[in-house]
């Protein structure tokens, strides 16, 4: 089910879409967007996997490539 | 203090002392180790984040991020002892992610602002008390309170009251609504004046003011092929420019010596290696132009749908409710006497819940006889009987089918016939009003050379003076849901742009959802439309196509002004730099002036006028 997290700082479009496609290569997501505008994100996560697992591995992917930003969960 | 304000005063701080310094180093001799010491201090002030960020993103990513570039390229500049250029490179760079960070917040506010248009908080009569909760508590079936100036906090019939209501957050329209007892109000409009109360027909989650406010949060999932365009083009473009650098730094002074000069070269290349420009301004020109959409009561769910609609070469319209209001109205009555038929068929109609039925009810408010049995004939019409009396009430095939004397009538409308006791009484005409602005609008939409096709349910001769009416090139009648799908393909087979259906959302959700871009209308508070669509409409008004066509185009033309004009100008750096023409000077324009610009540009798009 698509679900949808605000983002918190993210304050560079380039750095939005680098998480995009590393969270898009995440054992359990089907499909990500994030929109650095609306400062949102809208995440579809495999039923099969445990979806708090999945976000704190997103958020992990988010800190790396900018520190200041975070997925509010 | 928030980082911008601070990230404003870095900048004064350090344009400051950069002036101040150039002006010295003008004037006087200053030695060599003051001014490396100032120009240091100077750059490690304004670029202490960014190094910050290029040593993590070394270590972590192993990728070339913007900061790196930028560390690299300024460093750089230190070591062949331009320290002035150094500073400044990192000073524009900063100046430019600074203003980038406020237009976007201001656009993001401004487009915030005309999507607020969530209620706080719901008024719940409890017996005699009311109490403040919060509107996803609401239940359906209780009764809210609505007091003047207040949201109303989801989907209700007033059950008490009368209030004038302000629809523009949804619509678009400044025109206040009258509403009264029995009337259907939204969610997210405004009661203007007087207490109301209403009862909950929807919970929130299901309320036209959640649908709403899903689509447009989602709006970004569906990306048009021009942001898709960038994204492809960001992961190439700065790899390859910066081994474009390394090539330049390296191979040529192999053979002709002169490392610095070269090196310098280099350097400039790395400044214009990020796509940032393209990134922000061109994701920002379609978040403002469905902004300024949404001004006009425009809900657009995506990029995607603003790029198709700039291509559309065929519009294909359904009759009923959308080039015609969708209210049915009794415009005449073929009978030698006129009275016993309209009672005859009121009589006949006043169980049934048909559009058809609904406006002969209407035509007057005369109390009916109700001790008669009623047999519904599926596809031809009402049988209603008592012990003295037999009412046929339908259309030609009724009469038919009950050897009734009658002659058929053709004309513009649907036509009720209406027989007693075997003898046939007369006709009634019931009709639906053409919108106005229908003509006008189809005649504007086809100077673009769009082809406009009308689909309709209904018979031939209704759809035939309907469509000669507002002028289209071709319509089709007497058409089933699945039949209207049939015809849009075969449309959209000969079309080189893009197909837009507009309906409203009511029996053509399959067609909404088959053609390339689908527009819902009209029918404010109907989910199954909201869902089906592309794009709402949510007002009645047909000439909001051409807005959003005009919209649509306009913003396209922004997006590609951008793309042609920032990948031109680096493009022209790049060349001007490897040749030696250009300097660092250049190159900061390169990259932070071009974004600057982009991004202005892209902001005109929430100011298209209608």
């Amino acid at each position: 089910m698509k679900e949808t997290y605000n983002m918190i700082d993210l304050d560079c479009a380039n750095c939005a879409q680098r998480m995009e496609s590393n969270i898009a290569k995440l054992n359990g997501v089907r499909s990500v967007s994030i929109n650095f505008l609306t400062q949102k994100m809208v995440i579809d996560i495999d039923e099969g996997f445990n979806k708090k697992d999945v976000l704190q591995l997103a958020r992990k992917v988010v800190k790396i490539i900018n520190s200041d930003c975070d997925i509010e969960l | 203090m928030s980082k911008t304000k601070r990230n404003t005063i870095r900048v004064i701080i350090t344009a400051a002392g950069f002036l101040i310094m150039t002006l010295l180093n003008y004037l006087i001799e200053i030695p060599l180790i003051v001014n490396l010491f100032i120009y240091l201090g100077l750059y490690l002030y304004i670029g202490y984040d960014v190094l910050r960020k290029a040593a993590r993103s070394l270590f972590y990513i192993r990728m070339l991020d913007e900061n790196f570039l930028m560390a690299i390229a300024t460093i750089g500049a230190f070591a062949i002892s331009k320290f002035g250029e150094g500073v400044a490179v990192m000073l524009f760079y900063q100046a430019g992610e600074l203003f980038q960070s406020i237009a976007v917040k201001k656009s993001r506010k401004s487009v915030a602002k005309l999507m607020d248009i969530r209620p706080d908080s719901a008024n719940l009569v409890d017996g005699n008390k009311v109490i403040k909760i919060d509107p996803s508590m609401l239940k359906v079936g209780d009764i809210i309170e609505i007091h003047a100036g207040e949201k109303i906090a989801t989907d209700a019939i007033i059950t008490k009251g009368v209030s004038t209501i302000n629809t523009s957050m949804l619509t678009g329209e400044s025109m206040p609504v009258t509403v009264n007892v029995g009337d259907k109000i939204i969610s997210g409009c405004i009661n203007i004046d007087g207490v109301i109360r209403a009862r909950v027909e929807k919970k929130y989650a299901d309320s036209t003011v959640s649908k709403i406010l899903d689509l447009v949060q989602s709006a970004s999932d569906k990306k048009s092929k021009s942001e898709n365009f960038i994204t492809k083009f960001a992961k190439v473009y700065t790899p390859v420019v910066v081994i474009l650098a390394l090539v330049l730094a390296i191979i040529p002074p192999i053979f002709v010596g002169d490392w610095a000069n070269w090196i310098y070269r280099a350097l400039s290349f790395l400044v214009v290696s990020c796509p940032c420009a393209l990134v922000i301004s061109v994701p920002l020109g379609f978040f403002c132009g469905i902004g300024c959409a949404s001004k006009y009561g425009i809900l657009i769910k995506g990029s995607t749908y603003l790029e198709k609609m700039s291509h559309m070469d065929r519009l294909v319209l359904d009759k009923t409710g959308t080039i015609t209001k969708g209210q049915l109205k009794v415009t005449n009555i073929i009978a030698n006497n006129k009275n016993d038929v309209i009672k005859c068929a009121r009589i006949a109609e006043c169980k049934s819940q048909h559009p058809i039925a609904l406006a002969i009810m209407e035509f007057n408010t005369k109390p009916i006889d109700n001790n008669y049995e009623y047999n519904n004939i599926i596809g031809e019409g009402v049988v209603a009987r008592n012990k003295e009396t037999e009412i046929l009430c339908g259309n030609y095939k009724l009469m038919e089918s009950n050897n009734i004397k009658c002659t058929e009538i053709d004309t513009f409308g649907s036509v009720v016939y209406v027989a007693k006791n075997g003898q046939y009484l007369g006709a009634i005409v019931v009709e639906d009003e053409i919108k106005e602005e229908a003509a006008d609008t189809i005649a504007i939409i086809k100077q673009d050379g769009v082809k406009v096709f009308v689909l309709s349910g209904d018979n031939k001769t209704t759809a035939q003076i309907v469509s000669g009416k507002v002028g289209v090139n071709e319509f089709y009648s007497d058409l089933l849901p699945d039949q209207k799908i049939l015809i849009l393909e075969e449309i959209m087979k000969n079309s080189n742009g893009s197909t837009v259906f507009v309906g409203d959302g009511i029996n053509d959700s399959p067609s909404l959802i088959r053609s390339d871009v689908g527009i819902s209308m009209g029918k404010l508070g109907s989910d199954c439309a909201i869902e089906a669509s592309d794009i709402v409409i949510m007002n009645d008004k047909l000439d909001n196509i051409i807005t959003t066509k005009k919209i649509a185009t306009k913003t396209m033309n922004i997006v590609y002004e951008n793309i042609y004009f920032a990948i031109g100008v680096k493009v022209l750096i790049l060349i001007l730099s490897a040749i030696g023409l250009s300097n660092m000077w250049l190159a900061v324009f390169g990259d932070v002036g071009v974004s600057v610009l982009a991004i202005l540009n892209s902001i005109r798009a929430f100011f298209i006028k209608k």
